[in-house]
């Protein structure tokens, strides 16, 4: 038994045993899931702890404080209104039916130049992965105008298009198509090869191939490009109405937020700011978390 | 749709393989995959491709699926040169990303059929008819990414089978699974298939499941491909694994593919020849 000489001490031979398997326990038997397994319920404490929005709306709720703290100290409404009067100003421009109407100006426009933008995207992408010339297309086009901010490319606009929403659709659809053709593009790179391979093997034709394996496989790059997308349109919305304000007598928010401090409002340009700020929240997080929420979390490709 | 084998007895093989070479472009030139390989799969066959890492056999199966055209020889299938992917050639891969993640297990199955034309009504009936088969009729509705390895696999199965192609291409369908659950899908596989008798073209690189699985093995050597030899195996099951003669041929074969004695050869030579740069 000394084959082994470095071993100071040998293990000893223990006797075998075998137990019988038991029922398993009640609480692994509910609900019809094999292996559930589970010991102890979440308690709803712990349950609060998780929830994402009960932690950010505290968050939210120190950042006002401070602010309105700040604002009582410095005491110059010119320069920085406090929370609480930004609030009102909200409140009573929406209350008069004031920011409504430029919102909604704004948004009529933003909507039209997203769409543009996201046509013209999947147009892009569609001869990119199609033909080598529209991939060579997208990627020098894409690399061209991806770092170009829109605002640079509004006093063109202007040249072409004249002060109207025409320059407005054309730089915003500038803002968001190579961002969402960059994405879309990556997102039907990395569809798997098994993936094609079996959508081959059924017989799907080119179409069928796209809308039925490529565009749901490519679905949270899309999505990802559509809310990178948004979040550009709406600040480059804002920055060129901002420049240029009305389009043919109506204003939007940022013709609203210039006009104030033009006024020296400075509650009601806080106001603005928080209106947009405020609509970005509502469609991330209503929207496109909806969607998410349905689609590619609910199938497992995304957390 | 197509009879089930047996039912029309042909005194013809299924799958014709003749002088196969199969080349790919890699960086370093044109590398040869398989080189002049010639096999015959006849109906209700469970044929093996065995061989090593570099042998060619799964570019083969994709050559078979039509994924891959072949630089020289013949591939007929029913006296049908494969030109293209079809649905008479339904493949099962071995990565798990081979169903959709967006479509739950039903739907998943459902798919093929929808694609081939089959009315909804009837995928749908087919489709549960196989997960009931593979027993996963319970999880019809639940998506992919809550299955475990072993249950996905029996949905890509159960997805093929559905199709009820001539025959069925598996590329190393369980090499992703842990060794027990492979264990259980070969004889799962095994059953389906006394149950309702498909032709099969499996691709391997373990002796023993080559020798469980299949009826008749075809050997390849690596670097490039070449036919070694080509042996029965119908005599063997899971239950004689580990049985003398089991032991006997298992060791033939590792003689055959490493040489006598030789069994870490293979992995000193170089992952590929280069027969044009």
């Amino acid at each position: 038994m000394s084959v082994n000489a470095n071993l100071k001490w040998e293990p000893p031979v223990r006797p075998e045993y075998e137990v019988p398997l038991e029922a398993r326990p009640a609480a692994a038997h509910g609900a019809g899931m094999p292996a559930a397994g589970v010991v102890a319920p979440v308690s709803p404490l712990q349950r609060l702890a998780q929830a994402g929005w009960l932690r950010k709306s505290i968050l939210l709720l120190v950042i006002a404080a401070l602010w309105e703290a700040m604002a009582r100290w410095t005491d110059n409404d010119l320069l920085l209104p406090g929370f609480v009067q930004t609030a009102k100003a909200l409140v009573e421009g929406t209350v008069s039916g004031e920011l409504p109407g430029y919102i909604g100006v704004s948004l009529a426009v933003l909507l039209q130049g997203y769409l543009a933008g996201v046509a013209g995207a999947f147009l892009l992408t569609t001869l990119a992965i199609s033909t080598r010339v529209g991939r060579d297309l997208l990627e020098t086009l894409t690399a061209m105008f991806n770092p170009l901010p829109a605002i640079a490319l509004l006093p063109v606009a202007l040249l072409w298009f004249g002060l109207g929403k025409g320059s407005l659709i054309f730089v915003l659809m500038h803002s968001v198509m190579w961002p969402l053709a960059l994405n879309t593009y990556a997102g039907f790179r990395s569809v798997p090869d098994t993936l094609r391979m079996a959508g081959r093997n059924y017989g799907l034709g080119n179409v069928r191939m796209v809308t039925q394996i490529l565009i749901p496989a490519a679905l949270p790059a899309i999505l990802s490009g559509l809310k990178i997308g948004w979040a550009f349109a709406w600040r480059t919305l804002i920055a060129a109405e901002l420049v240029f304000g009305t389009t043919s007598g109506k204003g939007g928010l940022g013709w609203y937020i210039f006009q104030s401090r033009n006024e020296l409002f400075t509650d009601k340009v806080f106001a603005g700011l928080a209106a947009v700020i405020l609509i970005g929240l509502l469609f991330e997080n209503i929207v496109f978390q909806q969607v998410e929420r349905l689609t590619v979390r609910r199938w497992g490709m995304q957390r | 749709m197509n009879v089930l084998p047996f039912q029309v007895v042909q005194n013809e093989p299924l799958l014709k393989a003749r002088g196969v070479t199969i080349d790919y472009q890699s960086d370093r030139g044109t590398v040869r995959a398989t080189h002049d390989v010639s096999f015959e799969v006849w109906r209700g066959d469970r044929f093996v491709l065995l061989g090593p890492s570099g042998c060619g056999k799964s570019t083969l199966l994709k050559a078979v699926g039509g994924f891959i055209a072949p630089r020289a020889g013949s591939l007929q299938l029913d006296g049908k040169p494969i030109l293209k992917p079809g649905p008479d050639r339904i493949v099962v891969f071995q990565e798990f990303d081979q169903l959709p993640p967006w479509k739950t297990v039903k739907q998943n199955v459902m798919f093929p059929l929808l694609a081939g034309g089959t009315p909804k009504k009837e995928a749908e009936a087919r489709a549960m008819d196989w997960l009931a088969k593979v027993g996963l009729a319970p999880f019809a509705d639940a998506y992919p990414h809550t299955l475990s390895g072993g249950m996905k696999a029996r949905v890509a199965i159960a997805r093929a089978l559905a199709m009820q192609p001539e025959i069925l291409l598996m590329d190393e369908p369980f090499a992703a699974l842990d060794a027990l659950t492979r264990r259980r899908m070969q004889e799962e596989l095994h059953a389906l298939w006394e149950e309702n008798p498909f032709t099969m073209l499996f691709v391997t690189h373990s002796i023993e499941e080559a020798l469980v699985v299949g009826n008749r093995i075809l050997l390849l050597s690596p670097h490039p491909g070449r036919v070694r030899a080509e042996i029965n195996s119908h005599q063997f099951g899971l239950h004689s694994a580990g049985g003398a003669e089991f032991q006997a041929t298992a060791s033939r074969i590792h003689k055959l593919l490493f040489g006598e004695g030789a069994a870490h050869v293979e992995e000193t030579l170089p992952a590929g020849r280069v027969v044009q740069s």
